[in-house]
Parts: C-alpha cells; sequence; structure tokens
C-alpha cells in the first residue's frame, strides 16, 4: 500500500486517485477513491469517494457547501511551482471551516510543506520518487512564523504588542 | 533602525540552516535544476554570467555601519572587493562561489541580514523613500508600515509561490520619493477623516508593459493595511496569469479584468479578512514604531562656519547644492554620497569606500545609513557644523562628485557585463556618457535630469521613467540601443515614448549630446529638459538626432 504523511506521521493509505483525464473509471464499491471534482459531485454522498481539486478550481460558496460533506479533500499541484493551491486550503480552512483532511497532492516535494501545512493541509502525497523520511523531518524548519495562519492564531506583531 | 529580537533572529537562523541543507542536497544531486531553482532564488541566488550572483535584501533601505563593515568583509573575503548597490535598495556580489553562499548568509545573520526573497515568484524587499524620517514634507515617516509589512510578507505561506515576483513601495512625504506608480502595490500614506491612512495604488511596474498604476483605494485606514494587502495577493495569487511569464504580472491582471472589477474582487475576498487576527492595533504600530524614534539631536547648532565655507568654496558650495538635502530639524541636512564617480560603475562601491563610509556613518550620523533607489548612499542626519569636515573625507575617497540629480547621475542596471538576461551591456554607455558630457558648469546648466539605463526589457535601471530613457536591445546578434524620452517618476509618473530606430553603441553619447543641445536651444527660461519635451513633443528631438 502507498504511503503518506498524515497529521506528521508516514502511514500507509488506501485512497486510489483518478486522474482527470481517465475515462470513467471501473470503481469497485469497496475501494476508496479520489475523483476529480466532476466526478465526485455525481456521487458525492459514497463514503468511499473523495474529491480532487485543480489548482484553477473556482472555489465558490455553492461548490464550498457541497466539499464540506467530503471525507477528505485532495488539492492538485501540477507543478510545484504552482502556488494557487495554497489560497484553495486557506480558503476552506479558514473561510468554511472544513475540518476533515486536506491533502497535498501532484508534484509535492519536501522543501514546500512547511507551506502547505501552514495554510492548512495536513496530509502530504509526496511526488513518488521522494523520501517521506526526509521530508517528514524538514515539515518544520521554522519555529518561528510572522503570520497567523492555520497553525497560529495570531500574527507576531500581535503577539509582540501583548507581551511589550 | 529596526533591531531583531530573538524571535527574528531564529527565524533567520533557521533560515540559514534551511537553505544549507537545500544547497547540499542540490550539490549530492538530490534536488533536481528545476527543484532547486525557486529555493535558491528566494534566497538571493541567481546564476549569473560569471559566478552565482547574491542579493542580499536591505529593508526599506536602512543600513547601519556594521552591516555595512560586514558587507565589505564578504566583499573581501568571498568576492573581488567590491559590491553593489540597486535600483530596489538592495546590494549585489557578484563572484561568491554557490558553495560559499551559505556561508556568507551566516555571516549576514550575525549582523541581522538575509537574503530572503530577494528574487524568485514572491513579495520582494519593500522599498521606500530615501529621506523618510527626517524629509520635511512628510505625512508620516513610513519606516514602522514597511518594517510590518517586512515580517508579513517574509515567509508568508500562501504567497511564496504566486505568478511572478511582487514588489511594494511604500512613500510617506508630499513628493514621491518612493515610485509608488511604477509598482505592483504602492502605498501612500495620507491623512483621511478618521486619521491615518493609506492611498493605495496596484499594477503598476516597468518591464515589457510599463504601466502606470491605478487607484485601487484612495484612503485605507491604517488598521487594515495587513488585511488588505492579504486580499490583494489573494486575488493575485489565483487569478494572475501562469500560462505565459511576460503576461503573470499583476499589472496585466488588473488591465485584463479592469481596475473596478478587480477592485471588487479584493473588496469580496478582504470582507472575510477584515477585522480578522492581522488588523493592526495601536499598541503593535507603536511597537514597531519605537524603532524608528527621534534620535536626540544637538539644539541651535552654529551654522556660522559653514556659511562661511559655503560662500568660499567653490567645490563645497557645489556639493551643498546638489548633494545636500533640507532636514526638517534645523541645523542637520541629510547627504548624498553619490555611487556615480565615473572611475566606477554606476551603484558600485569598494570595500576601503564601504570601511570608510561605515566610519563616517558613525562619526557624523547616527551610526546609519540609506540606500536610495538612485543608487547613491544617504547619511541622513549630519550636523551642518561637521558638514565641511565630512566633505573634505568624501572628496578623497572619490564619494563627492557633486551631481546628485544631474546627468551625471545615471541609474544604471550592470547589464551585459555581468546580467544573463542582458541584449546589451549598460554600464559602458554610462562611463561613455558622463566622459563625453562632463564639463559641470554645463552639467549644472542642463538642470535636474533623469537619464537611466537598463540592459534589457527587464528594465531593472528603470528606463521607461527616466526623462531620457536609454535599453539595449538585440539587432541580429549586435547590441543596439533604443532611446526613450518624456519619462518621469514621482508624483507624476509618466512612461517615457520611444524617439525612434535604435544607434550602434559608439553614437550614443553623441546622440545625448544632440538631444541636450535641443533641449537647450528650446527651453523657455528654468524649464527642466523633461517640460520642454512635454511642451514641444518629440518632433524637435528627433530632428535634432536623426536628421
Ligand atoms: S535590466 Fe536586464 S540586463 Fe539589466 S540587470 Fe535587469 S535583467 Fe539584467
Amino acid at each position: 500500500m502507498p504511503k503518506i504523511i498524515r497529521d506528521g506521521q508516514i502511514v500507509e493509505d488506501a485512497w486510489i486517485r483518478v486522474c482527470a483525464d481517465a475515462n470513467q473509471p471501473d470503481t469497485q464499491d469497496s475501494q476508496a477513491y479520489l475523483l476529480p471534482l466532476h466526478a465526485w459531485l455525481e456521487e458525492s454522498a459514497h463514503p468511499l469517494r473523495a474529491p480532487w481539486l485543480a489548482s484553477d478550481t473556482e472555489l465558490t460558496d455553492a461548490l464550498a457547501a457541497s466539499l464540506m460533506q467530503a471525507p477528505l479533500i485532495g488539492i492538485d499541484f501540477p507543478d510545484f511551482n504552482d502556488g494557487r493551491g495554497y489560497t484553495l486550503a486557506r480558503q476552506l480552512r479558514t473561510r468554511y471551516q472544513y475540518q476533515g483532511e486536506i491533502r497535498a497532492l501532484g508534484d509535492v516535494l519536501q522543501d514546500q510543506l512547511f507551506y502547505m501545512q501552514r495554510v492548512g493541509f495536513n496530509a502530504f502525497a509526496l511526488r513518488a520518487d521522494k523520501d517521506l523520511q526526509a521530508a517528514l523531518q524538514a515539515l518544520k524548519p521554522f519555529s518561528v512564523c510572522y503570520q497567523a495562519a492555520s497553525d497560529q492564531a495570531l500574527p507576531l506583531f500581535i503577539q509582540r504588542a501583548q507581551g511589550a | 533602525m529596526y533591531q531583531y529580537d530573538t524571535y527574528d533572529q531564529t527565524l533567520v537562523n533557521e533560515r540559514v540552516a534551511q537553505f544549507k541543507d537545500q544547497t547540499q542536497r542540490y550539490l549530492a544531486g538530490d534536488l533536481s535544476e528545476d527543484e532547486y531553482r525557486p529555493l535558491r532564488l528566494q534566497n538571493g541566488v541567481y546564476i549569473q554570467r560569471h559566478a552565482p550572483m547574491l542579493r542580499v535584501a536591505i529593508p526599506y533601505g536602512m543600513l547601519s555601519a556594521r552591516q555595512l563593515r560586514t558587507l565589505a568583509h564578504i566583499a573581501t573575503t568571498y568576492d573581488k572587493g567590491y559590491a553593489h548597490f540597486t535600483t530596489r535598495q538592495n546590494v549585489q556580489f557578484n563572484w561568491i562561489p554557490l558553495e560559499k553562499i551559505p556561508q556568507v548568509l551566516d555571516e549576514l545573520a550575525q549582523v541581522e541580514m538575509h537574503a530572503i526573497q530577494t528574487s524568485g515568484n514572491c513579495i520582494r524587499n519593500t522599498t521606500t523613500d530615501q529621506f523618510a524620517g527626517i524629509a520635511a514634507d512628510e505625512v508620516a515617516d513610513p519606516r514602522p508600515w514597511c518594517e510590518l509589512i517586512r515580517q508579513w510578507s517574509t515567509l508568508h505561506p500562501e504567497f511564496a509561490f504566486l505568478p511572478r515576483k511582487f514588489k511594494i513601495a511604500v512613500n510617506g512625504a508630499k513628493q514621491d520619493r518612493a515610485a509608488v506608480q511604477v509598482h505592483d502595490i504602492g502605498l501612500e500614506l495620507v491623512q483621511g477623516a478618521q486619521g491615518l491612512a493609506f492611498k493605495v495604488w496596484v499594477g503598476g511596474g516597468l518591464g515589457r508593459t510599463p504601466l502606470i498604476a491605478d487607484v485601487i483605494c484612495e484612503a485605507l485606514p491604517w488598521q487594515h493595511l495587513i488585511t488588505y494587502l492579504e486580499a490583494i495577493l489573494r486575488v493575485y495569487n489565483q487569478y494572475g496569469r501562469r500560462d505565459n511569464k511576460y503576461k503573470a504580472r499583476i499589472k496585466i491582471l488588473v488591465k485584463a479584468l479592469g481596475v473596478d472589477t478587480f477592485r471588487a474582487r479584493v473588496e469580496q475576498e478582504w470582507q472575510e479578512l477584515k477585522d480578522g487576527p492581522s488588523t493592526l492595533t495601536e499598541q503593535a504600530v507603536t511597537y514597531a514604531a519605537r524603532f524608528f524614534h527621534e534620535p536626540a539631536r544637538t539644539q541651535g547648532v552654529d551654522t556660522q562656519a559653514f556659511e562661511q565655507a559655503r560662500a568660499q568654496n567653490k567645490a563645497f558650495s557645489r556639493f551643498v547644492t546638489n548633494n545636500v538635502q533640507a532636514h526638517k530639524v534645523s541645523g542637520y541636512a541629510a547627504v548624498t554620497l553619490s555611487l556615480k564617480h565615473p572611475s566606477h560603475a554606476p551603484g558600485d562601491i569598494n570595500t576601503q569606500q564601504m570601511t570608510l563610509v561605515a566610519d563616517l556613518a558613525e562619526s557624523y550620523s547616527l551610526g546609519e545609513l540609506r540606500v536610495s533607489h538612485n543608487q547613491n548612499l544617504v547619511l541622513a542626519d549630519v550636523r551642518l557644523d561637521q558638514l565641511f569636515e565630512l566633505w573634505q573625507i568624501l572628496d578623497q575617497h572619490q564619494l563627492a562628485s557633486p551631481t546628485v540629480g544631474t546627468l551625471q547621475d545615471i541609474i544604471c542596471c550592470p547589464g551585459g557585463d555581468f546580467c544573463n538576461l542582458a541584449n546589451a551591456k549598460s554600464i559602458p554607455i554610462a562611463q561613455a556618457i558622463q566622459a563625453k558630457i562632463d564639463d559641470l558648469d554645463y552639467v549644472y546648466d542642463l538642470g535636474p535630469l533623469d537619464l537611466n539605463i537598463s540592459g534589457c526589457m527587464n528594465a531593472c535601471g528603470h528606463h521607461h521613467i527616466g526623462h531620457i530613457g536609454i535599453l539595449g536591445v538585440d539587432k541580429k546578434g549586435q547590441e543596439f540601443y533604443q532611446i526613450s524620452l518624456g519619462g518621469r517618476s514621482g508624483n507624476q509618473a509618466n512612461i517615457g515614448k520611444i524617439l525612434g530606430p535604435s544607434f550602434a553603441q559608439e553614437a550614443i553619447p553623441e546622440v545625448i549630446a544632440k538631444l541636450l543641445a535641443v533641449y537647450v536651444a528650446q527651453r523657455h527660461p528654468e524649464e527642466t529638459f523633461v517640460d520642454t519635451y512635454h511642451r514641444i513633443g518629440a518632433k524637435p528631438f528627433k530632428e535634432g538626432v536623426y536628421a
């Protein structure tokens, strides 16, 4: 079974990702699938079906309402330089208060994990050729952050002023 | 100036450790070229013509004497004994081998410096007026705000992979000395109905598609500065183009949507962020502002000897007229040290000069200095009764060229001598023009003149906003130069217009001389070059050079 990082640990993962351009997959009812958004919307009530969002997904209130029932939400990084996924994750966590797993998919590399976990990702399916153990070590290269984000309620400039 | 506390220091130290590890993994082959590129760029490392170029951040242009000494030490130990100041108030080294860069970053960290986000598709160093805090025409000191923006933008988790680079400038004075209208975001401090506020400009920029920014908010109350910036960046991160790097800057998005639609999207995004945790408080601003308090200054400085020296010594008097700016406190002045001496490239400074300037900053100007976007250095707190003495020392070390703001004060990017992206050299052009038109009386007679040179479309030399702009172009493998006229920075920012066909390198000094002759023949009394150009148009200038 493939492995991912979830909540700071390397775990086995049963979800099979279905790509956007794949033909209607031959899905089995008892297997968990991560489906492209449009396919997932067709069977969003199924507990073993979850959506993944392309980086250019327009996150409307209506879409967000459907997503709230998803058991997990994947966000695709077609290229690690494509930063749109960070905003998507942050909106899901802070605007829509999604509590479930948000998983980074695609071109997911160790040096971006810190930013990803700050905006609300808690699971990372690293690119297949990358070393999970090394990535796990590099999850938090910084012990100090200036900004408020999913992992920090207040920006440092407010904390300092309160402490002063 | 701002001083690190343990938070800032920890973060910078951790960044050095992180980059060391990344560089080791790259050198060991665990990180591919493509994977390493944005990591090194976000640490200021470009791979250039000769060696990597390291760009070190000088947040909003403020530098301490101690920091400058470290820069001098780095220049001697790791480089060829000099450094280059840029139009974005940063400093660059051109000859440091990649393996040594983590070590250099370590040395920088010890004096509260770094190279974080000086390059790459992220929020860059925030820039401001080099006379911040001492200018008489100031609405408010922009530096505390710059510092808050620096903190907010440093390693911002959501905006590390933007469509393209992102530059913010803040101006606190009536006169815009920070070029806010040609930045991705320009912030102008204004006195609003409920106190201090920001006029927010968005979508300006030079480069391939030069554009003057639009106003997106007339008066944003200061409490909302950070959340509003966050909203703008978020809209840009989501909707900025990523398919074509030449169309990826925010200015293209603003133009494509139209400023009203863009504003509506920002406002919508802002509704969620407004009044949230990143809203600024009185305490947070006071905390940032305490680093920029008024220093203890001497009252009633005796200026008699100064006035006398000025009356008697012509060279000193020229220096005072051109390089010395008024200070809001009487008896004090801001002194611009010209880095435009014809003996070296514009913006370059050698180790001896750096060490000397550090000493002078300590003896004459509170131990601090500023980098200006015109690539000069400023001692901002000099007592008038010490100015003559200071000038004599500067003069001995080729730092007193009395030509600030004149034709000799050329803004110039590193160009083809150093930069990989260049179409043409720019430094030899600057030097040839300086050599051709070097009669000081004539230079003064020409009055204020911004001559800006870039070696390619990227416009690091800000050629679009020079009264005379020179752009290096490639014509079938040959280096040619296109001239534009009528550009302007500041409150009436304006993009210059291309004059006509480009010229070979050798022709440029003569072409410039002819343009100036047209101006001298046509000007009204007291009229500047750029005003004459706007009054009479391009035609007489065209006739002057192409006839
Ligand atoms: S303008 Fe072009 S040539 Fe000059 S420094 Fe910038 S990228 Fe290099």
